[in-house]
């Protein structure tokens, strides 16, 4: 690694605690509280045994007291131990209290750890959800859904099972860890040596195996993957299996993968059967150690019976976490490596407006002013595009697949942002980049060729850019739409859930709700890119009539392929790999005899003709 | 989506399901037997192992440990060793019976899927069925194998030591096990506002999971319709729900485990109580006492293990109840005993018995409903197709054009009447027989990861290098195996998406004219492609359908018009039917279609010339 590398490595991970720690915000508190309850809770824990020695060596017992000073005054103040050998119950009782109050404690560690642990997440989810809500359109489409998707939800996940389950279980091994070894050397130094002496090799050993195991475990779950990617292939596959007939081939390869998943599992489990055997060995051995060499100090009178069951028991606190410690400190990388998979996506930048964004009136002509525009990396694919729609009026565009007529759709909504220098567009005389960003696409409504429902009722979707919709209007916007009549077939009507879990809509039902969602924002400005490509001539007609009607006001940009749809606009230009080569009304259009020409006597030419 | 049935299924079934599991678990009787004896044997070691240590207390000043102790020490370190031994071949043993059921079980699912008929697939998801094959196989195995010895052990070392505390002191163990059924019924309602909090996670989990898909994939009109503050008071509300019942659930469980310690100590009280006064007395010796304590603080995790185990087998009930549905499931086309007794069954055929297919197809007065509607798709339905000619059937997305696909491959039996293949009735011969001699070209062309070869073998794994590249020249694919890095054995990724959609399409052409139907179907795709791919492809749809029968989904055009007859869809029910001039006299449906397909047309061979 060189320098450099390692001043990057450092910069991240300053990075991800910083992100960490902007995530931990509300739910500090939470931690706080938690780590004081489990301090607390393992501090009545380590008590406890020394209730016992006590009990055992100095009030059933009669050995000597070797107990803090003030302990002794206040025994010797309730009558000494005598008075408590009389009244064992009394030490039941202490038991019971302490066990009562670490009890509580211990419940508090858990429910305020997953209290912060949940806030914590939710905020971090919330936050990245927000932020992807918010990054630039041109970030959509540079990242893989999927890809995406996955941070979002296996990442997060992983670094919250860490932050609720294994940070707990590692502070409290860590305090557990740390008092009972300060217990051992305070009672017996020589045992407590013995005790400690086998540490090293169950860490070493822990350590190393996790690290062996996580290997084991990636090339497994690469195996499952393989095993559950092939049922998923034949069950989508399942037409061209049984046309081909292939029933056959493909058990046998199904059975294949299967036998070498198990083969792999089997061994991987092998290997931890092998691995706690092992770790249960040396423990079990060290404990033995504990026991004899602790019963022969006793019989040499080194040390009392009562302590030899308190440090058994401080022992069984410190021998058995550690086991875990290997698999934790796994756990923390992987959690890691995920932080950083979120904070690549946290740290893209968000779009924002330009300082002093202004929301000026959009009932306005809008002018493209020498626009040319080209996505990153790509060649140009708008060129120079100038040219200007009235208010009030329409705008018809052709143009054949890529010729940048949705690009200038993009440009007008703001979804993307024309560079300095490369032209501009101005609704009423204004600069669109001058703009609010969410001012501008509140007043341009846009019907997308493939529009996309959110997984949601009917009337929700129609309704979803209005926040105070009611069925009436939303019946309204649908009836525009020509949707209102299909809506009333389904037996739910309005409330009818769509996408995956519920009706599948066809690709003009879709278009026709997108429409009356349109219809409900009531905008200035409307664009309809290619949104009737799916209906028919005449329920196409009837929709523009009926939108004619509503929003005379608007002014509409119409983008379509059929010239029956364009041929009444006030305007229409014709883009041809990104420049406008044609512009005018249609007669003008028709009179030039271009390219607009040529579709339209090949359109009006007719279907029957055409054969 | 199952969430109704799956609190329906609720309702116990006797003994859990278990029942139904016995014939997969018969094969791994004696592994299971043998599996249990070294659970049993190793929680009676460590029932033993506090022994030692009251042995050691108790003999301190007596002088009688000092004297034994080689005996001591070896005795120990045998029964460590001895635990050890069986402890680990328990747990080895357990994973082997959990991964061999679990592939037993997906073998077994597996394979009767691939025998199941299309009514199935139709009425169950793709991810419903995987999740089936997948996850209700791992549950199930997992279930057998491990609980099974979590139980045992847990209720060896339960019985043990309860029998070694009644040996030493039956009042005092008495008096402890007072303290048992209390701390069970908490255990059991603890447990299940658990189950309930837990299955409530995984439900808002899939929704938030949900969230960020359709925050993610409706960016684009998030963004145009500014909801985007919207959006995220539904994502939040479900965080914060997510929130309030992880919160929830993590109550349970720290009441689970607080009513553990507590109730420990509260028997250690007792022990400390009664059994110091004992002490005291000199009724009981110190090193009694000790072990004592170490029974009283043990077992209560046991019983908390016992209870979980009870309320796992509630929950995998209903694993068990869907898998072993599904491999009760019998298919809805299957061919007669008779039938396979001449052919021969799916994965054993008898291909010498086979006779040759020509292609004559005839729906002869069929009447026919799909088995989960209610509507009848086709009544008294008549179409003789000739050997050699092609029918288009056109309509809009959904609107049911597969139904005739479906009967001709026999996917589906017609409700009435006959589908008579060559003038018999498909059903007098093997599906298999009839699936052999079909191709199959579906929209979205569906390639199987492996190479490119593999592929192209998939219907006809016996042609030769000359067929193959045959076909591939035929439908102009040539281009792909040269530009493909390692040619024909070039990796296509999963479900072929490391090859572009247009690529995918000549490639599963090729594969049909490779396989060499007799007849074929195909699914033409409404993707766009550039002009050149669309070229391509068209030349080698008429490649593939020279000299067979075909039915053809379509949607191009071209295909439509070079129809011997065209069927048009509405709503699932065929409504105008004839030739391409015929159709368009008519003035219908098909002409309103074609229209509004040529416009588009119009415009792009303008654009492109």
């Amino acid at each position: 690694m060189t320098k450099e590398e390692k001043v990057i490595k450092r910069k991240n991970k300053s990075r991800r605690l910083k992100l960490v720690w902007s995530f931990m915000r509300g739910s500090k508190a939470f931690f706080i509280i938690s780590i004081i309850s489990a301090l607390i809770s393992a501090l009545i824990d380590v008590i406890n045994p020394q209730v016992i020695s006590v009990t055992v060596d100095n009030v059933i017992g009669t050995e000597e007291a070797d107990i803090p000073a003030f302990v002794t005054e206040w025994i010797n103040a309730a009558g000494g131990f005598g008075f408590f050998k009389d009244r064992l119950y009394i030490v039941g009782g202490i038991i019971i209290l302490l066990a009562a109050i670490a009890v509580v404690f211990q419940y508090c560690n858990r429910v305020f750890n997953t209290k912060g642990a949940e806030t914590l997440v939710k905020t971090m989810r919330d936050s990245i959800f927000s932020h992807i809500e918010r990054l630039p359109f041109s970030w959509h489409m540079k990242n893989q859904t999927g890809d995406i998707i996955q941070r979002c939800t296996s990442d997060v996940d992983t670094v919250k099972r860490f932050l609720s389950e294994q940070l707990t279980s590692l502070l409290r091994t860590l305090i557990m860890l740390v008092l009972s070894i300060y217990m051992m050397f305070s009672m017996n130094v020589k045992m407590a040596l013995i005790a400690c002496a086998f540490m090293p090799v169950v860490i070493i050993f822990s350590v190393i195996f996790n690290m062996k195991v996580e290997k084991q475990f990636t090339v497994c779950d690469e195996n499952e993957g393989i095993l559950s990617a092939m049922a998923q292939e034949n069950l989508t596959g399942v037409r061209v299996v049984r046309a081909f007939g292939r029933e056959r081939y493909e058990r046998e390869k199904f059975n294949k993968q299967n036998e070498k998943y198990t083969g792999l599992w089997i061994r991987l489990h092998r290997m931890f059967a092998l691995y706690w055997s092992a770790t249960d060995l040396v423990v079990a051995i060290q404990v033995m150690f504990i026991v004899i060499i602790g019963a022969i100090m006793c019989v040499n009178g080194e040390m009392t019976a009562g302590k030899y069951i308190a440090f058994i028991s401080y022992n069984a606190m410190l021998v058995w976490p550690i086991r875990q410690l290997g698999r934790m400190i796994s756990e923390m990388s992987k959690a890691g490596v995920s932080l950083g998979r979120i904070d690549e996506i946290m740290s893209a930048e968000e779009e924002h407006d330009k300082p002093g964004a202004i929301k000026p009136d959009m009932n306005g002509d809008i002018r493209f002013e020498h626009v040319t525009f080209n996505y990153d990396g790509c060649p140009v694919i708008l060129d120079d595009i100038d040219f200007e729609i009235k208010v009030g009026t329409t705008l018809g565009i052709l143009g054949g697949t890529g010729s940048g007529k949705s690009t200038l759709m993009y440009l007008l909504n703001r979804l993307y942002d024309i560079p300095e220098g490369n032209g501009r567009i101005t609704v009423g005389g204004v600069d669109i980049a001058d703009m609010n960003a969410a001012w501008v696409r509140e007043h341009v409504g846009m019907v997308l060729q493939e529009p996309f429902l959110f997984s949601r009722s009917i009337a929700e979707n129609i309704g979803i850019a209005k926040d105070d919709a009611t069925l009436l209007e939303i019946r309204q916007a649908a009836r525009i739409a020509c949707l209102d009549e299909t809506i009333g077939s389904f037996s739910k009507g309005y409330d009818t859930f769509v996408g995956e879990r519920g009706v599948t809509l066809s690709g003009g039902q879709k278009q026709r709700a997108a429409i009356a969602r349109l219809v409900m924002q009531k905008t200035p400005i409307m664009v309809f890119d290619d949104s009737l490509s799916a209906v028919d001539t005449e329920t196409d007609s009837k929709i523009r009539c009926a939108l004619k009607e509503t929003s005379a006001q608007s002014t509409v940009i119409l983008i379509s392929h059929r010239i029956t749809t364009l041929m009444h606009a006030e305007k229409i230009i014709v883009l041809d790999h990104g420049k406008i080569a044609e512009e005018g009304t249609h007669e003008e259009l028709i009179k030039l005899g271009g390219i607009y020409k040529k579709i339209y006597d090949i359109q009006s030419m007719g279907a029957e003709e055409a054969v | 989506m199952n969430d109704t049935q799956t609190k329906k299924q609720y309702t116990a079934l006797p003994f859990f399901g278990l029942g139904k599991l016995i014939k997969y678990i018969k094969k791994y009787k004696w592994t299971l037997v043998v599996m249990i004896v070294c659970g049993v044997a190793g929680s009676v070691g460590d029932t033993v192992i506090p022994l030692f240590q009251r042995y050691a207390l108790n003999h301190i000043t007596d002088g009688v440990l000092i004297n034994t102790l080689g005996g001591f020490i070896a005795l120990y370190i045998f029964t460590i060793a001895f635990k050890i031994i069986t402890d680990f071949t328990a747990s080895y043993l357990a994973g082997k019976v959990e991964l061999s059921m679990l592939r037993d079980l997906r073998t077994l699912s597996f394979n009767h899927l691939q025998t199941l008929s299309f009514s199935y697939f139709n009425q169950n998801s793709v991810g419903y069925i995987h999740a089936r094959v997948m996850s209700d196989t791992a549950h199930i195995g997992e279930l057998v194998s491990w609980s099974m010895m979590q139980g045992v052990w847990n209720l060896t070392y339960l019985v043990g030591a309860l029998v070694v505390m009644l040996r030493i002191n039956a009042k005092l163990t008495l008096l402890i096990m007072t303290i048992i059924p209390v701390i069970t019924v908490l255990f059991a309602i603890f447990q299940k506002g658990l189950i309930t909090a837990n299955r409530q996670i995984r439900e808002i989990n899939s929704r938030i999971t949900g969230n960020f898909n359709e925050g993610i994939t409706g960016a684009k009109t998030i963004k145009t319709l500014v909801v985007e503050d919207k959006m995220q008071k539904n994502f939040i509300d479900d965080t914060t729900k997510m929130r309030k019942t992880a919160v929830r659930a993590m109550r349970y469980r720290s009441l689970l485990s607080s009513t553990i310690t507590f109730s420990s100590s509260l028997a250690l009280a007792i022990v400390l109580w009664k059994g110091g006064n004992l002490t005291v007395e000199r009724a009981m010796e110190i090193g009694t006492l000790s072990v004592f304590m170490s029974y009283a603080l043990g077992i209560m995790e046991p019983i908390r293990w016992i209870v979980d185990m009870i309320s796992d087998l509630i929950r995998e009930q209903v694993n068990i109840e869907r898998l072993t549905n599904l491999l009760d499931t019998k298919s809805d086309v299957a061919d007669s005993p008779e039938v396979i007794e001449k052919y021969g069954d799916t994965f054993e055929p008898k291909k010498e018995n086979w006779e040759e297919l020509k292609g004559d197809i005839e729906f002869k007065d069929v009447t026919f409903k799909y088995p989960d509607g209610d509507e009848y798709i086709l009544e008294h339905f008549n179409l003789k197709i000739p050997q050699g000619s092609n029918v288009a059937i056109v309509g809009e997305t959904g609107a049911g054009k597969s139904t005739l696909v479906n009967l001709v491959c026999r996917f589906f039996e017609p409700t009435e009447g006959q589908v008579l293949i060559d003038g018999r009735d498909a059903r007098e011969r093997s599906q298999l027989w009839l699936h052999s001699n079909i191709g199959y070209v579906l929209q979205t062309p569906h390639l199987f990861s492996g190479t490119i070869r593999d592929n192209l073998l998939y219907g006809n794994p016996n042609a030769t290098e000359e067929q193959i590249y045959d076909a591939l020249k035929r439908v102009s694919a040539m281009d792909i195996i040269e530009k493909a890095e390692n040619g024909l054995d070039t990796d296509v990724g999963e479900g072929g998406d490391l090859l572009s959609t247009g690529e995918k399409q000549l490639i599963s052409f090729a594969r049909a004219i490779i396989a060499d139907p007799k007849i074929l179907v195909l699914d033409e795709a409404t993707a766009s492609v550039d002009t050149i791919t669309e070229q391509n492809i068209q030349r080698a749809i008429d490649k593939v359908i020279e000299g067979r029968t075909s039915l053809m989904i379509a949607h191009r055009l071209s295909t439509v018009r070079g129809a011997d007859v065209i069927l048009c869809v509405h709503d699932g029910k065929i409504v105008e039917r004839g030739t391409h001039k015929e159709l368009l006299a008519q003035k219908g449906y098909y002409y309103n279609l074609y229209t509004r397909q040529y416009e588009e047309d119009a415009m792009k061979s303008v654009f492109d010339s």
